[in-house]
Formats: structure tokens, C-alpha cells, sequence
């Protein structure tokens, strides 16, 4: 088992520099550079002050040479400094401990995608087992229709439509942003509040579109599940449906949701650009898509590697789960 | 074995479930049922609110909606204009500009120029204090000057300050600079140039200090707390030299969504933002909004045109681009892209400011004379396929322009069409910025763009039309010269003397409006909204916020009131 782990650990670096490598190339292919935000369609820079501008950057050097050097730091653990006229630490912009946790973009979009997770399981491995033990009923199509709704239904206009019913109209929850302008004189239970309910639509909004993919695959697995003979020699044997449904069947159709799960590991990091910016909540997702758009070369690389590593680990622990759970793929 | 094969079809489209339905079904009535939104609840002290005027108070907040974030506080370090917005309260420059675009003191109380135009002397205010307590003198301007001109400082705006051929501060509050030729931009660009407290950034690397995070300056407003991707809140400084401003805090508010912040200034989370067309003209004209908001509209400083590659066989004879000045019909365009707010442009100046010529060559609309235009070109339709031809090829073209811009997408789109009646054919491609930029209007691949500039408040444009400036990555990218043209941005940028600039800049008007190397299209006009509690805003040419220390809200209408 050890063994098996440092293997795993040990392949992971090589698949690790490739990926490094390759995105590095690839944002450098792009064109524009992090400089262009100061010098594009500005009338007032001459070609020696880009240089000079370039050079700061050390982005004169090639390509080869400024991932060496990005490398190099990189194995110190060191993300360096972001391009962004800020000049801030990658790690700082990412998790800036001068902030209270609760603040810093790691952690905000960590919260967030672990709570509609949580719900979207909640809900959906439900709503899959029962619409399949119902199959082709009322039931079943009732909640079938609904969860592809959310699926098909654009995030940014259902969320548009809850914030005006009830951030406008009704008045009931905040529209947009993480807490109140008063945040710092409510009380410690008003402050909670406060947190939670400008969290429950982007979370409702969130969860609701993600119900679809969960319960459909926890519909099939359920449903092929109950079809196998030993799901029939339980009912042989007289056990109660319920037993047999949730002691036998559920357990084994619970198993390629570990995938799922592994997978999922990643994407906890990673936010919705769209979805931030409706809600105005200042996570990972603006942060990525403004350092894309910015090319802000050494902060998209550190997110990069980040969800590189995180993609990798995910992967490890969905074959570790598996051999936890399956002893059929334990003994192999 | 999936069972998507036996899925159940959508034979039964409205049964969602029964709560879902019901919740669907009232919100889909509440919003229908609503067509405006009516006196809330919410809407705080409405009564009287657009009548009662108060005498001026202390306190309250004004929170305004931003869709940037600003990146740092160190203006000259900044590339970004929420950057600039929020930084341009807290620190000052020497000089500024009145609301009738002459040029008035700020930290500077009075100037000499001599009289060849070389030397400026400034005289700076004294006891003047740093937010930290420390005075400031001519030293801090010193330091300004030699930071953007060092060579580590990644800046973009050190060019003016490269004309400067000496620096010397004269006493503590005297500082005095020689250029080596007239520069009639000088005295401008030391508005432009914050003052930084030198004492704090001595000896250091500015890229590393903590100040463009926790600025410290002079101006009206401090910085006290900066919540990434969330606010920015400043309280006002009661030591600032032109008074303590009346209202006690300004929070910029970060919502990257204009929907979102559209209905977070209905809701009541934010008291000013910019509105888009759409929002002004329909969103905003209900009774709610008319007594809890007030309006305000004015030109920009900026005009959208289509650029000819004036290289290309087709847009190097001036009949042609005179051809499609006369088939672009330019108040159609402001009426249905920007709802009318906006004027059409006649050159690059806005007009009512004083290096705009209102009397220059204008093209109204009118098709038969750009087809005869055409014909006298050589363009005619010999083939019968409703494009015109020349010597076997067919009049086709690309208008590029920038993604995500739907206004200039609306204007390409409105072009296409009023070309194609006259027998043009336009092809539309949107590139991503940094793409757009690098790969074509660098490298002058392209046939005709669809662009917007900025312009300053100085007429000087020098590095747009001047000859010498076609090189790659310069501004000059249509290969626009004019002899004429280049002896006149010379002359106009070397003398201080108002009305020689001026006929300068007239002719220059003149001679770009016939020949036409850009059509002209329009000036937008900014509208921003505020909420009606705030008083003694005074709308000018250079828009409102130049007076934000001087707005209040009378004692009996405040709202925010927030602990210290």
C-alpha cells in the first residue's frame, strides 16, 4: 500500500512539469503580453519606454529562459510576484492572510462550492435511487423534468430573476456581495445571519443546476443495480424492499459516484466567472479570468499548478477510495 | 445500459413538481404584474426628497457601484481607470482644470511661464500636511518627478516629464522646470502627476512599498479599509487644504455585473453608478425612479470612429472614403445604438470645448452623391451582383473591431447595412483585445476598424495624425500624412498661446474633415445616476464628480450613518 502511494506521488511530478510546460507555452502563444494594460492605444508611450516596461517584466528574455526561471522558484514553493500593475505575491492575491479568513478568494470559493456540493448530494442521490425504484412514474418524470430545468435553465438569468423577487421586490435577501455595508456593528448572531443569507441564493442557484448530472447518474447506476441476481435473491429470501433497496443496492451503486467525488476535487478551487460576477462574490473565478485577460503570466501559471496539483491528488484519492470500498479492486 | 432510452419525454411540460411550480408561477406573476417598480417600502424620506434643498451637513455615506476593482493606489503605476477614479481623492496634482477647461491651481497656488515659453516656476501652497501629519514642500514634487522618470519605475506616463530638461526646487515651496523646446502640454501634465510623500518612499523600491495598498495623501478622502473584490472605503480627511468635505464616507462598491448593479441602486445598496443607454432612456423613466434618483448627462471626452488602412488600394483614393462618409448615416447611428445620447461627431474634439471647429466640412446622409462619388472613383456594378466592381474586383471589406463591445458591434452592424444599399459589401469581425491589437492594427493588417479614442483634455494630437508616428505599435495606424497637418500639431504643440493653438487645431479639423481618414462617428455621452438625497452636484463639461468634496445631504435625509 505504501509502495503503491509513493509510486503514485512519484509519477505525478513528471505529469506535473508537462503540465507546467505546456501551459506555459501556450500562454506566452497568446498574444499580448502583461505590459499591454499600460502601453496599448496610448498615446503618450514611446517604443523605448515599452522596453523599458518589457525588461521590468523580464519579459525580453525567451520563453525557455523565463520558465526556467519560473522553475526555479516554483520548486522553493515561491509563485512569485503577479504582473498586474499591483505587483502583489501570487499567494497573497490568492490567500492574503492580512485578511480574515473568511475573506480571502481560496476560501470563499472553497465555501461556496463545498456547500452546493454538499447539497447537490444531498439532493440528487435521493432524487436518483427513489426515481429509480419509481421508474417511468409520475414521480419519476416530475423530477426528471425538474432537474433538467436547472440544467438547461442559464444561471445568470435565474439568478437575475431570484434577485429581483427577492432582493427588490420582496426585499427578503441581499442582491449581491458577501456582507452588508453595516457588517462591522451587527452583533456576533447578526453577523452570522448576515453571512448566511447573502450566501443562499448564489448557493440555491448553484446546487440547482447541478442536480441534473448527479441524480441521472445515480438513476442509471441505481437502475442497473437492482436488475442483478443478487438484488433478486434478496427479494427471494423475503427481505423488505427498503433493506434491499438501501442495505444491497444502494451501497453498490454508490461506487462510480466515488469517481465523481475524486473529480470533483479540483473543481472546488475553480470558480464560475459568470456566476461571480452576477453575485459579486470576489473568488478564484474573477481572479483567473482577470489575470487571463490581463495576461498576467506568473498568476494564471501559480492557478494553474494549483488546480494541476489538486486534479492529480483527486484522481489519487478516487483510486484510494475505490480500494476502500471495493475488494475486488483491492486485491488486484 | 443507460436509461436515457426510456426516458420519459417532455409530454408533460407543465408539471415541474408542485412547489416548483407554484414558485415559478409567482415569480414569473410578480414580475409581470410589476411593470415598474412603485413606491417601496424602502425608499427612504421620499417625500419632498427632489424639492427639499437643507443646508449643507456633515455625515452620511456615498456608496458608488464599480464594475473594476482598482489594482493600485499609486496613480502613476496604474493602468486601469477605477485605479485613477478612487486615487484621484486621495492624492493631488499641481494644477487642474476649472469646469470650463482652463487651468486653475491645486497644490500649486499660483505659476510663472516665461516668457519663451521654456521655464515654469511654481509656487506651492503652504502648510499644506500630509494625512500623516508631515508638511508638504517642493522636496515631495522633486520626488515625484525623479520617480517617474526613473528607469525601474514601471510607468506609462513618463514621457512628458521626459521633455523636462532641469528640476530644481528653489526653496521649500518653489519648484521650478526648463524645457529644452516649448511643450504647450507642459503645464497640463503636472496635473496629471500625483504628488507622492517623499518622506515615506525615500530610498525605496516603489513597486514594493505598501503605499499603493494604504495610500497616503492630501486629498479629500483616506483610505481605511480595502476588502478585495468587495469595497473600497474612504472617510474624509478633516485637514484637507479646501475644507473638510462634507460627506463622511465614500465606499466604492465592486459589482462586476451591470444587471446586478442596476438592481442594487433599486434596492438601496449603492446611491451612484453609470448608466447604460438602455437604462437611461427606458429602465429609469418611472415615478420611482424620478423621485429617489437624479440624472445627470454630458459628453465624454471620447469619440468612436471607423478607421480606413489608408495603404489599402480601395481607401487610398479620397473620393472613396468621402463615398462612405455620405452613406453612413451618423444620427441614425446615435439614435438607435446609444438611444440618443450621444452627438455625431465631426472630428476628433467634443464639440463646445474650445479646440472643437464647428463650421468644418459635414457629411449628412446622402446616398446618391456617394454613389456618384463612386462612379467618378471608378466603382461600378458592370457584373450586375448588386456589389460595385473596379478593374474585376468587387468592393469587399472587413470592419474589424474589439469583442464585448456591443455599442461599436450595433455601429458596424448599422454600417454594413447602409453600405450595402450603395453597393458595398462588409464583412464584421469581432477579435479579442490583446489579439486585435497585436496581430492587426500592429502589424496594419486590416482593412477598416471600428474604434474609440480617448482624448485628453489638451488638443494636443500629435502622436495620432503626425506622419512620423506610423511605425509598429504606434498610434499613427491608418499611415495617415498630411505635410500641412504635421507643420500644424508642430506649431500647435510648441506656443501656450490659446488662440494660435486654436487656428492651428481649426485647420487641422478642417483638412481631416475633407479628407476623411477616420469617419467621425459620435460622442457618447456618460450618465450617471445619483440618489436624490445628495445635493449641491453642479454639472460641467469635465461631469460631476469634480465637486465630490463639496456635496452634502441635509442633516434630516441621511441614511448611512457607520461607526468609526
Amino acid at each position: 500500500m505504501v509502495l503503491y502511494l509513493a509510486k503514485r506521488l512519484l509519477e505525478m511530478i513528471p505529469t506535473l512539469l508537462g503540465i507546467t510546460l505546456i501551459s506555459f507555452f501556450i500562454i506566452h502563444l497568446a498574444p499580448g503580453k502583461p505590459t499591454d494594460i499600460l502601453t496599448e492605444l496610448n498615446p503618450k508611450i514611446t517604443p523605448e519606454a515599452r522596453e523599458r516596461l518589457e525588461k521590468i517584466y523580464g519579459l525580453d528574455k525567451p520563453v525557455i529562459v523565463q520558465y526556467g526561471l519560473w522553475l526555479k522558484r516554483i520548486v522553493r514553493l515561491d509563485f512569485g510576484e503577479s504582473f498586474s500593475t499591483d505587483r502583489r505575491p501570487v499567494m497573497e492575491k490568492i490567500w492574503d492572510r492580512k485578511q480574515p479568513l473568511l475573506d480571502r478568494r481560496l476560501f470563499i470559493t472553497f465555501m461556496l462550492n463545498l456547500l452546493s456540493m454538499v447539497i447537490i448530494f444531498l439532493v440528487a442521490i435521493p432524487i436518483g435511487i427513489t426515481s429509480a425504484t419509481h421508474q417511468n412514474t409520475l414521480y419519476d418524470r416530475i423530477t426528471t423534468t425538474g432537474v433538467f430545468i436547472g440544467f438547461a435553465m442559464p444561471s445568470f438569468w435565474l439568478a437575475l430573476l431570484l434577485m429581483m423577487l427577492f432582493g427588490v421586490y420582496l426585499d427578503l435577501l441581499p442582491i449581491s456581495g458577501l456582507k452588508s455595508m453595516n457588517y462591522d456593528s451587527l452583533s456576533v448572531a447578526g453577523r452570522i445571519w448576515d453571512r448566511l443569507s447573502h450566501l443562499i441564493l448564489p448557493v440555491f442557484v448553484s446546487s440547482f443546476g447541478g442536480l441534473a448530472g448527479l441524480s441521472r447518474y445515480m438513476r442509471s447506476n441505481m437502475l442497473e443495480v437492482i436488475r442483478q441476481d443478487y438484488v433478486t435473491v434478496a427479494r427471494a429470501k423475503g427481505l423488505p424492499e427498503n433493506e434491499v433497496i438501501y442495505r444491497h443496492a444502494f451501497r453498490n451503486a454508490l461506487l462510480p459516484i466515488i469517481t465523481l467525488l475524486g473529480l470533483s476535487v479540483p473543481g472546488l478551487i475553480g470558480g464560475s466567472v459568470i456566476f461571480e460576477n452576477i453575485f459579486g462574490i470576489p473568488g478564484m473565478g474573477q481572479l483567473f479570468y482577470m489575470s487571463v485577460m490581463t495576461r498576467d503570466y506568473t498568476m494564471i501559471m501559480g492557478i494553474l499548478t494549483i488546480g494541476a496539483i489538486l486534479t492529480l491528488l483527486g484522481n489519487l484519492l478516487a483510486d484510494l477510495g475505490y480500494m476502500l470500498a471495493d475488494p475486488r479492486i483491492r486485491t488486484k | 445500459m443507460s436509461s436515457f432510452g426510456k426516458m420519459p419525454s417532455f409530454s408533460l411540460p407543465f408539471t415541474m413538481g408542485k412547489y416548483r411550480t407554484v414558485f415559478f408561477l409567482a415569480l414569473f406573476l410578480i414580475i409581470a404584474l410589476s411593470p415598474s417598480c412603485k413606491d417601496r417600502p424602502k425608499a427612504v424620506n421620499s417625500t419632498g426628497l427632489e424639492n427639499s434643498t437643507g443646508e449643507p451637513a456633515y455625515g452620511d455615506s456615498l456608496i458608488e457601484g464599480t464594475i473594476g476593482e482598482p489594482s493600485i493606489l499609486i496613480p502613476m503605476l496604474a493602468g486601469d481607470s477605477a485605479s485613477h477614479s478612487v486615487a484621484g481623492l486621495i492624492f493631488n496634482g499641481l494644477v487642474k482644470y476649472d469646469t470650463d477647461l482652463s487651468v486653475i491651481g491645486d497644490l500649486a497656488e499660483s505659476w510663472d511661464i516665461s516668457p519663451d515659453g521654456l521655464v515654469i516656476t511654481f509656487h506651492l501652497r503652504k502648510g499644506v500636511k500630509w494625512a500623516d501629519g508631515v508638511e508638504f514642500t517642493a522636496d515631495d514634487v522633486m520626488f515625484g518627478y525623479k520617480t517617474i522618470i526613473d528607469e525601474k519605475t514601471p510607468t506609462a506616463y513618463s514621457e512628458d516629464f521626459r521633455q523636462v530638461k532641469k528640476a530644481e526646487v528653489l526653496d521649500r515651496h518653489t519648484f521650478r522646470v526648463t524645457y529644452e523646446k516649448p511643450f504647450a502640454p507642459a503645464l497640463t501634465s503636472w496635473g496629471n502627476l500625483a504628488i507622492l510623500p517623499g518622506h515615506l518612499l525615500e530610498g525605496k523600491d516603489i513597486t514594493k512599498s505598501d503605499l499603493g495598498r494604504n495610500p497616503v495623501g492630501m486629498g479629500p478622502y483616506r483610505l481605511r479599509k480595502w476588502a478585495a473584490g468587495q469595497e473600497l472605503v474612504l472617510d474624509s480627511y478633516h485637514d484637507y487644504f479646501e475644507g473638510r468635505p462634507y460627506i463622511d464616507h465614500y465606499i466604492y462598491r465592486v459589482i462586476p455585473d451591470s444587471a446586478t448593479m442596476f438592481l442594487e441602486l433599486q434596492a438601496g445598496g449603492i446611491d451612484m453608478m453609470g448608466l447604460t443607454p438602455i437604462q437611461y432612456t427606458k429602465q429609469t423613466n418611472t415615478v420611482f425612479f424620478r423621485k429617489n434618483f437624479q440624472k445627470f448627462r454630458y459628453p465624454t471626452f471620447a469619440y468612436t470612429h471607423m478607421a480606413f488602412n489608408l495603404r489599402h488600394p480601395f481607401f487610398k483614393d479620397k473620393r472613396v472614403r468621402q463615398a462612405i462618409g455620405y452613406a453612413i448615416d451618423k444620427s441614425e447611428i446615435v439614435d438607435v445604438v446609444l438611444f440618443g445620447l450621444g452627438t455625431p461627431a465631426t472630428g476628433p474634439y467634443v464639440p463646445n470645448t474650445w479646440p472643437y471647429n464647428p463650421d468644418v466640412k459635414k457629411y449628412e446622409y446622402n446616398p446618391e452623391k456617394a454613389k456618384q462619388l463612386l462612379k467618378e472613383a471608378g466603382w461600378e456594378d458592370t457584373d450586375g451582383d448588386g456589389i460595385l466592381d473596379k478593374d474585376g474586383n468587387p468592393f469587399k471589406f472587413t470592419i474589424l473591431t474589439n469583442m464585448g463591445n456591443t455599442l461599436r458591434k450595433n455601429t458596424a452592424t448599422i454600417i454594413q447595412w447602409r453600405l450595402e444599399k450603395i453597393g458595398i459589401k462588409v464583412d464584421i469581425r469581432a477579435l479579442e483585445w490583446s489579439a486585435f491589437i497585436n496581430n492587426f492594427i500592429d502589424k496594419k493588417r486590416f482593412e477598416a476598424v471600428l474604434l474609440g479614442w480617448s482624448i485628453g483634455l489638451d488638443p494636443d494630437q500629435y502622436d495620432i495624425w503626425h506622419s512620423s508616428k506610423t511605425k509598429e505599435k504606434e498610434f499613427n495606424f491608418i499611415s495617415y500624412s498630411n505635410p500641412e497637418v504635421d507643420e500644424l500639431l508642430e506649431k500647435g504643440r510648441r506656443t501656450f498661446d490659446i488662440e494660435e493653438r486654436k487656428k492651428a487645431y481649426f485647420r487641422i479639423q478642417e483638412i481631416l474633415a475633407d479628407e476623411l481618414p477616420y469617419i467621425f462617428l459620435y460622442v457618447p455621452d456618460a450618465t450617471p445616476i445619483v440618489h436624490a438625497r445628495f445635493k449641491g452636484i453642479k454639472p460641467s463639461p469635465i461631469g460631476i464628480s469634480y465637486n465630490l468634496p463639496k456635496w452634502y445631504v441635509p442633516e434630516k435625509l441621511q441614511r448611512h450613518r457607520m461607526e468609526p
